[in-house]
């Protein structure tokens, strides 16, 4: 393919791409995101290939593998467009059915989404309500596009903004439309975009520099991962814009190596945008010069702080620096430079293709257009979920989310990740938005949202964040460093039962501390999890702390199992499964647990199917 | 062999010391670890002192300085893994394969790691076996899993 000497040429190639997508008369959609991938979906995806070759049925009938459409809990899902047909939970051995079906024009009832309390089968994909309550901007474009395929992002209207930016828009201009347009940070800060840029621009120096932060270390969180494997082109054209307005020649995509296909695909998008001549010199024929390399992480949390990262990316040990002099003037190599979020940088071409109003009508008045969150946890609808900010959680986890998993009820939900916090269900009216949940004790954060129920510890989760964070702590800075491992050590004794009552001032105090003094982002916000517990849940710690007792029965020092004589019938499966060796008996007669050698795992309790093995408190 | 593929790993990027983070990635990808030899080299063609090579070998997670199973299992720990039940699955490969994670069985079968995430949050516990994601895992269906690369690894007389 020849280089797009101008915008004129990029817009004969739109009309060519335009044509050939609509060469067939039917396209079958097959989600490749994440979440399907680990439920088969290649297996999915080649069958279909298999069966359209079969079936001599290529020209008329397009098979696109696209990035991640979301509802990842009834993955494999296939999409047949234009009809909008969506069938959930597809297996290799349904295509042969769905093929010959569809195209006598059919359904096949069986694999379309069941509304689960009427058992109603749902033909369209934006009939259920998961789809039809989001407020879908970023997600909406996935399921249109190959993300392997630049002609497809170009059919769509991809690189549209960069040609009018290059054509019509000085940097300020620029500048002031993302500004005006009130984009914050998604990364976590919700700093604003328009004013990171203008400072960075004004900053003394040519050289300046570009950042994607791809290196999405929350535990919990992959909306990241979703638009960049989905739609890796739509950032790359939010960092050229963004090169426009600063005036930065070279930019560089940090991804977790964790995600090897984000890394494949960034990596092919810039080769593609490079042959194209969408990176490189002139850009479109304008004055634009960019380039963008593709860096990998080493699966190190605290990376995901803009000097961490900084340094990581010039090839050292990722510690991060006090701000005092801020990246926007001292950033990469010294060098001025601007660091935003994938989904930060994929909102740019929209607003400049849309313009800033259309942006800002969604949102509240200090949180403006809409966010990915990933829904998970023990919810029944998981998945990628984008709405307006402002959305009430209880939408979010109940409307959207379906409610509780299996029946049991639902008492928090985590945002944010390790920096952010847990709000009990008393405050799922709350709006999301960013000053709102950390009025409450979390915060958006990059978008994690982790819905726990009955059967979740609220202690153990404080402990398993801080067991997170000690673990990533850089070392750098003394209240992080100890600060953390403390308050861990604390958690850990009330876990165990070694708590003790004033101990809970104690980490209160320590939390406050680290807050104060920890030199980074995450140093600062570390103590958040254990605070936002004390906060909304005091009652479970002092279960822990004065009974010695774990409400939810997790803590495994704190419980035991038994098995029940009159339920067992000796069939053995617990004594097979347990990993442990901890349960013995004869063949028809009823088995015991070895109480010392039992390390409380509940597996033997999930294998049984006598509901013959209790848990009960530990005496 | 081994030795023309580091170099081709270094090809272009002698000399150039903030290309080391990158190197020792692809250096991991090639040998499954860093070897002393292998940090040595790299130290030696990017002219990065090899204490600042260790240094950034032992911080980052994505390296490791000891040799790896055959198969690497990975369990994941992160938030909504953990909440669906990650830690029974731990204990079910701890158990079973009688090694900790970071480590590797003694007949070098299996290397056992527990990450903070995988990215693959909505249909956790997940396990990652040789690359290949495994979504709900329970107890029962990693033992069919292990059980699966036994067999195979017998039956490959390896």
């Amino acid at each position: 393919m020849p280089r797009l000497a101008g915008i004129g040429e990029l817009e004969n190639l739109r009309a060519a791409a335009v044509a050939e997508r609509q060469r067939a008369s039917m396209t079958l959609i097959v989600c490749g995101g994440p979440g399907c991938q680990a439920s088969g979906c290649r297996a999915v995806a080649d069958a279909l290939s298999e069966e359209l070759a079969r079936e001599e049925l290529t020209s008329e009938v397009q098979l696109r593998v696209t990035g991640c459409h979301g509802f990842c809990e009834q993955g494999p899902i296939i999409i047949v467009e234009p009809a909008g047909i969506c069938y959930c939970r597809v297996e290799p051995g349904d295509i042969a059915e769905i093929v010959s079906t569809t195209l006598r024009g059919g359904v096949v009832d069986r694999l379309l989404y069941a509304d689960p309390s009427s058992g109603e089968r749902v033909r369209s994909a934006w009939e259920i309500p998961f789809y039809r309550l989001q407020d879908r901007v970023l997600l909406a474009l996935h399921p249109e596009i190959d993300s392997s395929s630049i002609t497809d992002y170009i059919a769509t209207g991809g690189y549209s903004a960069l040609a009018k930016v290059l054509g019509e828009h000085s940097p300020d201009r620029v500048i002031k439309a993302v500004t005006s347009s009130g984009l914050r940070g998604r990364g976590g800060g919700g700093f604003p975009t328009g004013r990171k840029w203008a400072t960075c621009r004004a900053a003394p120096g040519d050289e300046k520099y570009l950042i994607c932060n791809a290196d999405e270390g929350d535990p919990g969180a992959y909306m990241d991962r979703g638009v960049l494997e989905g739609n890796p082109h739509l950032v790359l054209e939010g960092m050229l814009i963004g090169a426009w307005a600063i005036g930065a020649r070279q930019g560089y995509i940090y991804v977790r190596n964790e995600y090897p296909m984000a890394v494949e695909h960034a990596r092919l998008a810039v080769a593609q945008a490079r042959e194209y001549g969408l990176l490189g010199d002139n850009i479109l024929g304008s004055s634009l010069c960019f380039d963008v390399e593709v860096a990998r992480g080493g699966g190190a949390f605290v990376c995901g702080e803009s000097t961490a990262l900084m340094a990581s990316l010039e090839g050292k040990v990722g510690e991060p620096r006090a701000k005092d002099v801020h990246t926007v003037e001292d950033g990469l190599w010294g060098k001025p430079t601007v660091l935003n979020n994938v989904e930060t940088w994929a909102n740019v071409p929209l607003i400049m293709r849309n313009g800033p109003a259309w942006f800002a009508a969604k949102g509240t008045k200090g949180s403006k257009g809409t966010k990915i969150f990933s829904l998970t946890g023990r919810v029944k609808n998981t998945g990628l979920v984008e709405v307006a900010m402002g959305t009430p959680l209880r939408t979010i986890i109940y409307d959207i989310g379906g409610g509780a998993a299996d029946g049991v009820a639902i008492k928090a939900v985590q945002t944010g990740g390790p920096s952010g916090g847990c709000l009990p269900a008393d405050k799922f009216d709350l709006p999301v938005d960013f000053d709102t949940l950390a009025q409450a004790g979390s915060m958006v954060g990059s978008g994690g949202m982790v819905v726990m129920d009955e059967h979740t510890c609220m202690v153990d989760v404080a402990r398993y964040f801080l067991a997170f964070l000690q673990d990533e702590s850089c070392g750098k800075c003394v209240p992080c460093r100890l600060g953390v491992d403390r308050m861990l050590e604390i958690v850990t004794d009330i876990t165990e039962g070694r708590g003790r009552p004033e101990q809970l001032e104690l980490l209160e105090e320590l939390g406050e501390t680290v807050r104060e003094t920890a030199l980074c982002g995450l140093g600062k916000t570390a103590p958040n999890p254990v605070l936002s517990t004390l906060r909304y849940f005091r009652e479970e710690y002092e279960a822990h702390v004065r009974e010695r007792r774990c409400p939810a029965g997790v803590c495994r020092a704190l419980i035991a199992y038994q098995i029940d004589p009159e339920r067992c019938t000796g069939c053995g499966l617990c004594r097979t499964a347990c990993p442990h060796g901890a349960i013995t008996g004869e063949s028809k007669q009823p088995h015991t647990i070895v109480a010392d050698a039992c390390l409380r795992c509940g597996i033997c309790q999930s294998e049984c199917r006598f509901e013959a093995i209790v848990l009960t408190e530990r005496g | 062999m081994a030795i023309a593929s580091l170099q081709s790993v270094l090809q272009g990027r002698r000399s150039q010391p903030q290309q080391l983070i990158e190197v020792l990635q692809d250096v991991q990808d090639l040998y499954g670890y860093l070897s002393q030899e292998s940090m040595t080299e790299v130290s030696a063609e990017l002219g990065v002192p090899l204490i600042e090579v260790f240094r950034v070998a032992s911080f980052y997670k994505a390296f490791s300085l000891t040799p790896r199973g055959r198969h690497v299992l990975t369990v994941c720990s992160g938030t909504a893994c953990h909440v669906r039940g990650a830690a029974r699955i731990v204990d079910q490969v701890t158990g079973e394969l009688a090694v900790q994670p970071g480590k590797t069985t003694s007949d070098g079968l299996f290397t056992v790691e527990a990450v903070n995430c995988l990215g693959a949050c909505a249909l956790g516990p997940v396990v990652v076996l040789d690359g290949v994601y495994h979504s709900q895992m329970s107890p029962r269906r990693l033992r069919r899993l292990i059980e699966s690369v036994r067999k195979a690894g017998n039956g490959g007389g390896s």
